[in-house]
């Protein structure tokens, strides 16, 4: 299955009514397209606005105008329940923060998206474990929670969580920042394999060389102001 | 004599009584609220009972009191010569020839008939009191036939002892209807009430209640699939009338740690004492 | 697919005072929602009208049950209603004692249900009761202890497992994690997350923890003063909050 993600002309204000009541304008007509087997890099400047599309496109952030779209679905105007589908389905992201349950097995939380389609329980494990090894987790720290681990070691519980099942829609919020050159490697390969089945992926890459290898174009976000 | 309205109750009374008798009889095991009165003997000693014998007793009657099985312990004496007394009716000790029996903890070993009035006294009528303190919730629950909890006491018998430890006031179905406290008698005895002859009363005075059971109504002893209801009884038999199938009493006899069984029902136990000899 | 749950201006006062007002939303299988707001926003008047625990002045719930169809709660005659809430719906109350029997054994307490049903086979009725136990994680050998003898999150388990036995399709939960401490609250958190996926459970979570309803709820009502300010995606309401009162209670939480 494939899908795009689109955005048209899309605006998006922030007003803060316990401050005054002051209205922040981040976004006044964003465009963009990703299609299957693309791999978009968002660019600019830091503050410029690119975790914002990131939020938007996953319908964390609420657009104000505008549309867009993740295959058929108009997230700014789907009931929440259509989003979740959607997420369950289609549309994966990999954040750079890890938020789940203390004290839930490492294992348990990659595997959940899985389980979360009803995949059988051992069939979503063994994926699970295979993806944690190939990105060099320790066997010994599988059965831990992750909110123990180290920055590097949570990104990549991040990224096996985000690859885990084969979503048409992927975003990537800096998925190779703190990573060694070897984990970068394999990352950067399931990116790749990600991109070559089809998938349609929007990023946030700081890492140049990253970009360079995996992506096949470049947007400048500053435009959309 | 004269100096009491026949059976101490005044008419007035009695006819409210028996207005919640008529309903008792017509609404098999539910307990019908009534204006309990004083009477000159203290709560907990068959305030219930000796109203609704009151109430029911004609001259004609021929009337048995009993306690526990007995005809000769303090309680059965007392109420049999409260009657004497106020109404001045015939009395016996003798199941076949009594008209009307009130009966505490027990039910004579020797079957009822058509025609017999048993009147039971009550101390707690609420078979789900101990498990659901409010009255306004359990008047729903009969009304509703929210009847698990019921079994919820059971269950907990069986999970604590390994089997009902329920040994009596053993709660029973009236008519796949309401579930009723058949009042403390062993649940040896439970089985006679089902599809007795004899026209069953209960009555509470403390706690203000009458039921009824007219006569062959279904009464079913409430159990398990896996742990079926068994009236069980000490295993022995009387050593006054040799009985093999009778409710038993154990006797402590001397410090020694004799000890013997005997009938707990000195009537069929006199009787058959004598039809021996 | 149909919603479970169809909720149509539904409206309590207490005399002059608005407990909650003309309040609406659609619930679908499997899905769970939160409701937050802070002590008199009218969230437990809301939960207690949906659960039948309160009458409310105006308005319509319609569920979707397994054995009649859709019906209106509020039209059911009592008994209809006491038989739907022993099999379809469910009811966690925040403090346990007001949802267990404190002098009947955690076996009791979980068999009671099918009794409550008709079951009358002690040991089928035992051995489903020591499922359940397994799955809330209490062992076995507690299964004759009675709650009073029980920490507060093994009694908010069994408290859990009493109301899952009969396989509700719809869950009341008030303040599930409460009363419990912090350690024990991401378990039971972790167990009810589980059991929502494996069960396709509904259920409407009332909570002023805002870290509770981002790990449990798909979507949001937040409410304040009887109304419905917002509502929306979890994630969504909560980092992107729109409503004065929700970018208050946002900005009010303690970071750890």
């Amino acid at each position: 299955m494939t899908a795009c993600l689109e955005m048209n002309a899309v605006t998006k204000a922030f007003t803060l009514h316990n401050q005054g009541g002051v209205t922040i304008s981040v976004m006044s007509n964003a465009n963009l397209r990703v299609g299957p087997g693309e791999c978009v890099a968002l660019v600019g400047p830091s503050g410029a606005g690119k975790s914002t599309v990131m939020r938007m496109a996953y319908g964390n952030y609420l657009a104000d105008d505008g549309e867009i779209w993740v295959g058929d679905v108009c997230l700014n105007r789907a009931s929440p329940r259509e989003i979740l589908m959607l997420r369950r389905q289609t549309l994966g992201y990999v954040s750079q923060f890890l938020r789940v349950v203390p004290r839930v097995a490492t294992t348990d939380v990659v595997a959940e998206p899985l389980l979360a389609l009803g995949v059988e329980p051992r069939q979503a494990h063994a994926r699970a474990t295979e993806l944690l090894r190939m990105l060099n987790i320790p066997e010994r720290l599988w059965p831990l929670s992750p909110m123990t681990f180290s920055g590097g070691e949570q990104q990549r519980v991040n990224i096996a969580r985000g690859f885990i099942h084969a979503y048409p829609v992927l975003l990537l919020d800096e998925p190779t920042a703190s990573l060694d050159a070897e984990n970068r490697a394999v990352v950067l390969s399931l990116i790749e394999q990600a991109r070559d089945r089809g998938a349609a992926i929007l990023g946030i890459f700081h890492d140049e060389a990253a970009r360079q290898q995996v992506c096949t174009g470049e947007i400048d976000v500053s435009e959309f102001l | 004599m004269s100096d009491y309205n026949f059976a101490y109750l005044d008419e007035q009374t009695k006819r409210m009584i028996r207005r919640a008798l008529l309903k008792a009889i017509a609404v098999p095991g539910y307990q019908v609220p009534f204006a309990s009165r004083e009477m000159p003997m203290p709560y907990g000693w068959g305030t219930g009972g000796v109203q609704v014998t009151a109430s029911t007793l004609v001259p004609e009657d021929v009337l048995k009191v009993i306690d526990q099985g007995a005809d000769d312990t303090t309680n059965a004496v007392s109420i049999r010569r409260f009657f004497e007394v106020t109404a001045g009716v015939e009395t016996t000790t003798e199941v076949p020839v009594a008209t009307l029996i009130q009966t505490r903890h027990r039910v004579p070993e020797t079957p009822l008939t058509e025609g017999q009035i048993i009147v039971y006294q009550v101390p707690i009528p609420e078979p789900l009191r101990f498990l659901e303190p409010r009255e306004t919730e359990t008047r729903k629950m009969h009304s509703l036939g929210e009847y698990g909890l019921m079994h919820v006491k059971l269950y907990e018998d069986i999970a604590r002892h390994g089997e009902i430890a329920t040994t009596y006031a053993y709660p029973a179905r009236v008519s796949s209807g309401y579930v009723m406290d058949p009042s403390p008698i062993p649940k040896f005895d439970n089985p006679k009430l089902d599809h007795s002859p004899a026209i069953q009363l209960f009555g509470a005075g403390r706690e203000q209640r009458i039921y009824a059971l007219p006569p062959w109504t279904s009464v079913q002893s409430l159990d398990f699939e896996d742990h079926p209801f068994d009236p069980s009884r000490a295993d022995g038999e009387c050593a006054l009338c040799g009985s093999k199938d009778s409710y038993l009493d154990e006797v402590i006899t001397d410090d020694a740690g004799g000890r013997m069984f005997i009938c707990s029902d000195t009537d069929y136990c006199a009787r058959r004492s004598e039809g021996a000899a | 697919m149909n919603p479970i749950l169809e909720v149509s201006g539904i409206t309590r006062r207490y005399g002059d005072r608005i407990g909650c007002a003309d309040i609406s939303f659609d619930l679908y299988p499997g899905e769970v929602m939160g409701i937050v707001g802070e002590s008199g926003s009218g969230k437990s008047t809301l939960l207690n009208c949906l659960a039948g625990e309160l009458i409310p002045d105006a308005g319509r719930i319609l569920f979707d049950s397994r054995a009649e169809g859709v019906c209106d709660l509020l039209d059911l005659s009592e008994m209809q209603r006491r038989v739907l809430s022993r099999i379809e719906l469910a009811f966690v109350h925040q403090n346990p004692r007001d949802g267990l029997r404190m002098g009947v054994s955690a076996g009791g307490n979980v068999g009671e249900r099918l009794m409550g049903v008709g079951q009358r086979h002690y040991g089928n009725i035992r051995e489903q009761a020591l499922s359940w136990l397994e799955r809330v994680e209490i062992p076995a050998d507690r299964i004759d202890d009675r709650p009073s003898q029980f920490s507060g999150g093994m009694q908010q388990r069994l408290q859990i497992a009493r109301n899952l036995v009969t396989s509700p399709r719809l869950v009341f939960m008030d303040e599930p994690t409460g009363g419990l401490d912090v350690s024990v609250q991401a378990r039971l958190l972790d167990l009810l997350r589980g059991l929502v996926r494996e069960m396709g459970l509904s259920a409407i979570v009332v909570t002023h923890d805002l870290a509770v309803v981002r790990l449990l709820a798909d979507r949001i009502l937040v409410m304040k003063s009887g109304q419905v300010v917002e509502s929306g995606l979890t994630d969504q309401v909560l980092d992107d909050p729109h409503h004065p009162y929700t970018q208050l209670l946002v900005a009010s939480v303690l970071q750890a």
